[in-house]
């Protein structure tokens, strides 16, 4: 009863909403036109490699170093991002201030603007020349083409995944919850972390893991403050890049190939998770 | 409650679905046919980088020149990148009719993919190379790091800019000429080349994919004591922010041979041969060799190049590619390929 | 006394934020861009090739949209009013994209339709061009935006139940009409949200089109590889010039939104 084929008849409500046939047909074609046909594609020029070759490929320390790198300096984007994403989530839900709705309108700043203007703007920004990066120079923190500048890249396109994410469940969760626990004593600090937490905590962690997957392949806004310098700074869009300048082709499709299994991962773990949130808070949607 | 419908959903859905992708392929159909028109013809020049300015004035020149010769309008399409990125885009199907490049090797792999007949270097003089460059050094305004030579380069504290090997078309020729010059030195064996590569390269700071990068990040940015630089490059640089630059000649550099060729896949297809052979074969007439000049290439022809001998330091040592490194396939498997001594300087 | 500093420590950091990694990029494309003057800004924003470039921007953004809504539609209704086997991994599909490196969306159109690919001979028998020509930036767009108009309706269809609909089914209503009447009310500002977002991807974008674009002068140059062009022309403040125009878009197209989401607010509390 309660999953049944995908082509079969729905559910107990059998053929009362119209258009499933035509809906799944849609979509499913459209999907493979635009996305699935173009990805298994890739496979085909796989076909004269053999799985030694490409473990070799995939598995070569200059290689593992860009996971390194890019895992690494998403990871912190991510995590910087979920910080200042609870936080921005919870003064754009809780408190009333001049100039709120620009702060609220600016979040999905990094959407709207061009990646590429992102990475001109960032890289000249935070370079030793630039405004804010000759600040830090002279604390002797060097931002642009190091790991750090690729952070804050990935932390600029990663900002609206989190806030996005934790606003809604925050404008959700009723005030009255944290006033009854405050009347019953318990301290601001006690209430955040006892009654409000755990409610954002799935929220957060799928902002985490969007931020988090978008950024691993990010390369627009990070390839020009990207020192590419191999085993340091080099990310992995970028020795996918070389493989193909070099013309190597089958090389340059598997470490896309392992990028892809990568993002998959991370989104499905991410759809199991708010698939489960949901459920949680809604009694299961659709019954 | 009555429907009223004219279409069933369903036709409307499909054939709001299908209109929207044939409204995607629809534009691409016949875009050639204007080209064909005997009055005008348009061709694509697909090339590297620094050669932006130089054809820009070019085609000026070329057009000119085939409006009087033939009566026919050219148009050229430009296209500029990194020389591997762009050799590889018409690899994969971007149609040039000429391709103006950084490297033999980059026009040979379109030989490989049966684009272009065999024996191209020889189509043109000079081995299809109507300038050449070479590579020196630019450094900030008074040489504050007293760099004269490429054994200045490996000192300790000396941050180096230069594009990846790996990718940039101009980041070899800088390497190659490196090497030339370590290889020279007394007493010097594989080995010491090796650390003295090795040393040099851990001293780059940002290696950008491709050499306009590199110079952006090094004018621009301000990153970096000196930049390992197309001697045209440089000049521009000179040009673009007087005052703020120098450049240094170092005692021994390499002799850069960008080349040019058709495309004779694409050309035959789009009928454009004669106007791209006529296109390339122009770069060796004196007003074109005088305008590379202008544009800091060094010109082909030998006479034009003494009339720039104030611009360029002509006593500089020059290895070549195909005489002291066996050509570009030797060199590109001995350095460049996965494994090969780039890779293996950053192993540690 | 202690619960308004702790307020204001906490707006002041929230704004203090947002003023560093988004506020600043933003100014300082602004002020390199008219930091030579207007003249210079209009001449490089005017300049033929920037606006062969706005165009094709605009004209793949169009044909994005258009696409990207159907395949929306449809998609949120089949994965929110049906039950079926599989949906997850449906859902995490229409997601791919989202996630996946510019790099490779551009790479897997290489291998479908340029010469390497196998779908080439094909396209030269009907003398067809896919990459390095129009159609293949409109795809390679399509491909980077195509979740966003779904995404957004998804939880919105999901939310709303499917027990209006079930009920104007019973009463005879058929699919379009059910659609129109029942559902679009309900998802109209979710909607709009979605193809503003989508809208704005789509032109920004830049990895995916440069992959397949060739960078053929005023054939195939997008306006976000028009500024990379400049960029690397050493013509800075002209890149900057066209990036603030980049820019002004967005910020419109940011200002849309928050009126949409006030909207779609305010229709939720009704």
């Amino acid at each position: 009863m309660r999953v049944l084929g995908l082509r079969k008849a729905p559910s107990r409500r059998k053929g009362v909403i119209p258009g499933f046939g035509l809906c799944m047909g849609v979509t499913l074609s459209m999907l493979s036109l635009v996305v699935l046909i173009p990805l298994a594609s890739v496979f085909l020029i796989l076909k004269d490699f053999s799985l030694h070759e490409f473990w070799n490929v995939i598995s070569d320390r200059q290689t593992v170093a860009t996971y390194r790198v890019s895992l690494g300096c998403a990871f912190t984007a991510a995590a910087v991002n979920v910080l200042f994403g609870v936080l921005l989530a919870w003064v754009l839900t809780r408190y009333k201030f001049p100039g709120k709705r620009i702060l609220d309108g600016l979040i999905e700043l990094p959407f709207a603007l061009p990646t590429a203007v992102a990475g001109i703007a960032l890289t000249t920004l935070y370079s030793n020349k630039g405004w804010v990066g000759s600040l830090f120079e002279r604390m002797g923190v060097k931002i642009s083409y190091t790991t750090v500048g690729i952070t804050i890249a990935m932390i600029f396109i990663g900002i609206p995944f989190v806030v996005r994410s934790i606003q809604p469940v925050l404008e959700k969760l009723d005030a009255q919850y944290e006033e009854a626990a405050a009347i019953l004593g318990a301290s601001r600090a006690r209430t955040f972390f006892k009654v409000i937490l755990p409610e954002i905590l799935p929220a957060a962690l799928t902002g985490f893991g969007l931020a988090f997957a978008r950024s691993i392949g990010e390369y627009g806004s990070v390839v020009f403050i990207a020192g590419n310098i191999p085993y340091r700074t080099q990310i992995t869009p970028l020795i996918i890049m070389n493989k193909l300048e070099q013309f190597n082709y089958p090389a340059a499709t598997s470490i896309a190939l392992v990028m892809i299994v990568f993002s998959f991962i991370v989104l499905f773990g991410i759809h199991v998770l708010s698939a489960r949130v949901n459920k949680i808070a809604g009694g299961g949607a659709g019954g | 409650m009555r429907v009223k419908s004219f279409f069933s959903k369903k036709t409307v859905a499909l054939s709001l679905a299908l209109a929207s992708f044939a409204g995607l392929f629809s534009g691409c159909v016949g875009s050639d046919s204007d080209t064909k028109a005997p009055e005008t013809i348009a061709i694509t020049n697909v090339s590297y980088d620094p050669t932006r300015e130089l054809y820009e004035q070019y085609n000026k020149l070329f057009a000119a020149y085939w409006k009087k010769e033939k009566g026919q309008d050219v148009t050229v399409t430009q296209s500029h990148g990194g020389s591997g990125k762009q050799a590889r885009s018409v690899l994969e199907g971007n149609e040039a009719d000429v391709v103006t490049l950084a490297l033999e090797g980059d026009i040979d792999e379109l030989r490989k993919a049966g684009l272009i007949e065999d024996g191209w270097v020889q189509e043109l003089e000079k081995n299809s190379a109507p300038y050449t460059s070479t590579i020196v050094f630019l450094v900030r305004k008074g040489n504050p790091k007293g760099i004269k030579d490429w054994d200045d380069l490996v000192k300790p504290g000396v941050e180096v800019i230069t594009p990846d090997p790996k990718s940039s078309g101009g980041a070899r020729w800088n390497f190659l000429a490196a090497w030339a010059f370590f290889g020279k030195l007394t007493g010097a064996t594989e080995e010491t080349q090796k650390e003295q590569i090795k040393a040099l390269y851990s001293n780059v700071t940002v290696l950008d994919s491709g050499a306009r990068g590199s110079t952006t990040t090094f004018v621009e940015n301000g990153q970096g004591d000196v930049l390992l630089a197309w001697e045209n490059e440089a000049f521009l640089s000179l040009k673009e922010h007087p005052g703020d630059f120098e450049i240094i000649t170092p005692s021994l550099s390499i002799l850069a041979q960008p080349s040019v060729a058709v495309v004779d896949a694409n050309a035959k297809k789009h009928g454009t041969e004669e106007v791209s052979k006529a296109y390339l074969a122009y770069l060796y007439s004196e007003e074109a060799q005088r305008l590379a000049g202008q544009n800091y290439y060094r010109p082909s022809n030998a006479a034009i190049l003494k009339e720039f001998d104030t611009t360029f330091d002509l006593q500089i040592a020059l290895v070549s590619i195909d005489g002291d490194f066996g050509g570009w396939e030797a060199a590109t498997a001995k350095f460049f390929a996965d494994g090969a001594i780039f890779d293996q300087i950053y192993k540690k | 006394m202690k619960g308004k500093i702790t307020r204001w420590v906490l707006v002041g950091l929230g704004v203090l934020f947002i003023a560093l990694m988004l506020l600043l990029p933003l100014a300082a494309v602004l002020v390199y861009a008219l930091r030579q003057g207007w003249a210079t800004f209009l001449s490089a924003v005017t300049d033929t090739y920037a606006i062969k470039a706005l165009q094709l921007t605009l004209l793949a953004a169009g044909i994005t949209l258009a696409i990207n809504t159907v395949f929306g539609l449809f998609a949120a209704w089949a994965i929110t009013k049906f039950r079926f086997r599989g949906k997850q991994a449906l859902t995490t599909l229409i997601d791919i994209p989202f996630s996946i490196s510019p790099i490779v969306a551009g790479l897997v159109f290489i291998v479908v339709f340029g010469r390497i690919g196998w779908a080439y001979p094909l396209l030269e028998a009907w003398n067809i061009k896919i990459v390095f020509a129009v159609p293949g930036i409109v795809l390679a767009t399509i491909f980077v935006t195509f979740p966003f108009v779904s995404r957004e309706l998804i939880p919105l269809m999901q939310a709303s139940g499917s027990d209006e609909e079930t009920a104007a089914a019973l009463m005879g209503a058929r699919g379009l009409r059910i659609f129109r009447r029942v559902t679009l009310p309900h998802i109209k500002w979710g909607l709009l949200y979605g193809v503003i977002l989508c809208t704005a991807r789509a032109l920004g974008e830049f990895g995916a089109v440069s992959v397949v674009s060739g960078h053929l002068r005023g054939k195939t140059n997008t306006l976000p590889l028009h500024v990379e062009i400049l960029y690397s022309e050493f013509r800075l403040t002209a890149a900057f010039s066209v990036a603030s125009v980049l820019v002004v878009i967005a910020v419109l197209i940011l200002i849309l939104r928050n009126i949409v989401e006030h909207k779609l607010k305010r229709e939720e509390r009704l």
